[in-house]
């Protein structure tokens, strides 16, 4: 068994802070892209992500994550936390031993599968029901993401094979990408979208949110080394160097298309950046990581440009964003890998053709694995109970209806009541 | 000549909008007003701070309209404004004593006439 090392321990846990940070960061980035009758909502989704997500995560999908090495799930030894203590994890596969405790590494991959969680509802604000997404946030982060950890991080098929996924483009940004696909035409559109502009109610809200997560990245990339270790510190700067090429043409493309560079745009660049680097970071050079931050941006580009011309209303982009730079991301780590910075494998550029073949069966199987059980899994659920607010509610907002606040309430025309009221106001028909 | 107010959701004012444009209504003033009728207060709760909420949202909608377009113009806010459920608003219409256009100089029945029609 390895020894623990403090300094892989002390980056770790100041790691592991700063991912459970970027949920927070997405809500405010989520908040500010609704309309102003549903921002409480839309941060509440992420919140009750991290609830329900650490909850699921501690008594099973851990465990189902990264117990075992079999080929499509793991075992159940770790349920409950059972074993997972502050020694060191064991080990599966060739991998360096781990110098952390095994407690610490479950906790750092748990933010993994809130935020993953709280992704998927952007694909579904202003209109999901907060109950149903409790429900479905419970059920998805363990059937579809601690699954796919397993196939990615923890020993499963793709692991074994050698797909390299070094934060998580697998069972984190396609997977929160391709569900959110299919849960936007499992619940269908909003009742105006496509008649009415809906839009952004606070742009400064997406800017910080925005700038949060970039600096929750860094703990994200940088803490996916599982320690304070070279891969961990390529991850780390290449976190820097990828996003930045990224708003830069997005900047770019923002003007040729409407003169104008926007601030939802930049944004919108600094996810798609961080999302490309995600699963390359540890594997590419920090000239790639430019190159794929340039490059990179193409698609989601033109996949946020395109999809408000359909009918699907994946209302934050999701799909864009994560979906498609993560899938972006993978394919780049077959291309541009070097052993010289990563100690582990090449691309095709570099005479390595069969990773590049390994990161193709990823970036295939991974949206299909996502959409399929997403799409089940909410049908399911709509069986059991409706899934969306009815049309009333959706035209009131969100915050009022079901969580009894407003956003912005000016407090005029507000009469203070004693608490025990409540309930007399609603049985003698005053209030509801 | 008739002053036409009307107060609606602030969630159907695009709908009112849109029945005012097809029925060719131009020259609209709209504000965000908050207002009480007969809908059931909402209770609202703020860590140990429970209010009762007597006030809605509500646009209000002004339109100064000649004898022709009183009646399309009541229709429109009628048939955008509607759900069926307490709270869908008023339409109040008063008669008008004066208009004038202030870049012309045209008063009364001319002024509120809109450009080109």
């Amino acid at each position: 068994m390895a020894e623990i090392d403090t300094g892989d321990t002390a980056w770790m846990l100041a790691a592991t802070g700063l991912v459970l940070m970027m949920t927070p960061a997405l809500g405010l980035f989520y908040a500010g892209l609704v309309r102003a009758k549903n921002p409480l909502n839309t941060f509440m989704m992420c919140i009750a992500a991290i609830a329900v997500a650490t909850v699921t995560w501690a008594t099973i999908g851990y465990s189902l994550a990264f117990d075992g090495t079999g080929d499509l799930v793991g075992g159940l030894n770790y349920a409950f936390l059972n074993d997972v203590t502050l020694e060191p994890r064991t080990i599966i596969g060739g991998t360096d031993p781990q110098t952390i405790p095994h407690l610490l590494f479950m906790a750092f991959q748990a933010t993994f599968c809130i935020i993953t969680v709280a992704l998927i509802s952007g694909a579904v604000v202003e209109r999901m029901r907060f109950s149903a997404f409790l429900v479905f946030a419970a059920l998805w982060s363990v059937v579809v993401y601690a699954v796919m950890a397993h196939w990615a991080f923890g020993g499963g098929w793709l692991f074994e094979r050698g797909t390299l996924d070094f934060a998580g483009g697998v069972p984190v940004e396609m997977a929160s990408g391709f569900s959110a696909l299919a849960a936007a035409l499992v619940v269908g559109a909003r009742k105006d979208y496509g008649r009415q502009a809906l839009l952004p109610h606070n742009s400064v809200y997406v800017l910080v949110g925005a700038g949060l997560l970039w600096f929750g990245w860094f703990g994200f990339n940088g803490g996916s080394g599982i320690g304070a270790n070279s891969a961990g510190v390529l991850a780390f700067v290449n976190t820097l160097l990828c996003p930045a090429a990224t708003l830069l043409v997005w900047f770019v493309l923002d003007a040729i298309r409407g003169r104008k560079v926007t601030a939802v745009g930049a944004a919108t660049a600094i996810i798609v950046g961080c999302v490309l680097i995600t699963p390359a970071g540890g594997y590419i050079s920090p000239g790639w990581a430019l190159a794929l931050g340039a490059v990179g941006a193409l698609p989601s580009w033109a996949i946020v440009a395109y999809r408000p011309r359909t009918r699907v209303d994946e209302t934050l982009d999701v799909l864009a964003a994560h979906g498609i730079a993560g899938f972006t991301g993978i394919l780049a780590i077959g291309l541009v890998a070097q052993v010289g910075w990563n100690g582990i494998s090449d691309g095709a550029f570099y005479g390595n053709s069969d990773q590049l073949l390994d990161q193709v069966v990823a970036a295939a199987a991974a949206p299909a694995y996502a959409f399929a059980m997403t799409f089940a899994l909410l049908k399911i659920i709509g069986l059991v109970m409706p899934l969306r607010a009815t049309e009333a509610e959706e035209a009131q907002g969100r915050d009022v209806i079901y969580h009894g606040e407003e956003a912005y309430p000016t407090g005029e025309g507000a009469i203070l009541v004693e608490p025990v009221d409540k309930a007399e106001l609603v049985a003698a028909g005053k209030a509801r | 000549m008739k002053l036409v107010i009307g107060i609606v959701r602030p969630e159907k004012a695009n709908d009112v909008l849109e029945a005012l444009y097809r029925a060719e209504v131009r020259g609209v003033t709209m504000t965000h007003v908050q207002g009480h009728g007969g809908e059931l207060d909402r209770v609202e709760t703020y860590r140990g701070t429970t209010v009762q909420v007597g006030l809605s949202d509500k646009v209000r909608f002004e339109i100064a309209v000649t004898e022709d377009f009183l009646q399309p113009a009541i229709d429109a806010i009628r048939t955008g404004a509607r759900t069926g459920e307490v709270g869908d608003g008023k339409i109040f219409v008063v008669p008008l004593e004066r208009a004038v256009r202030i870049r012309t100089d045209e008063s009364d029945e001319t002024a509120v006439t809109p450009v080109g029609a």
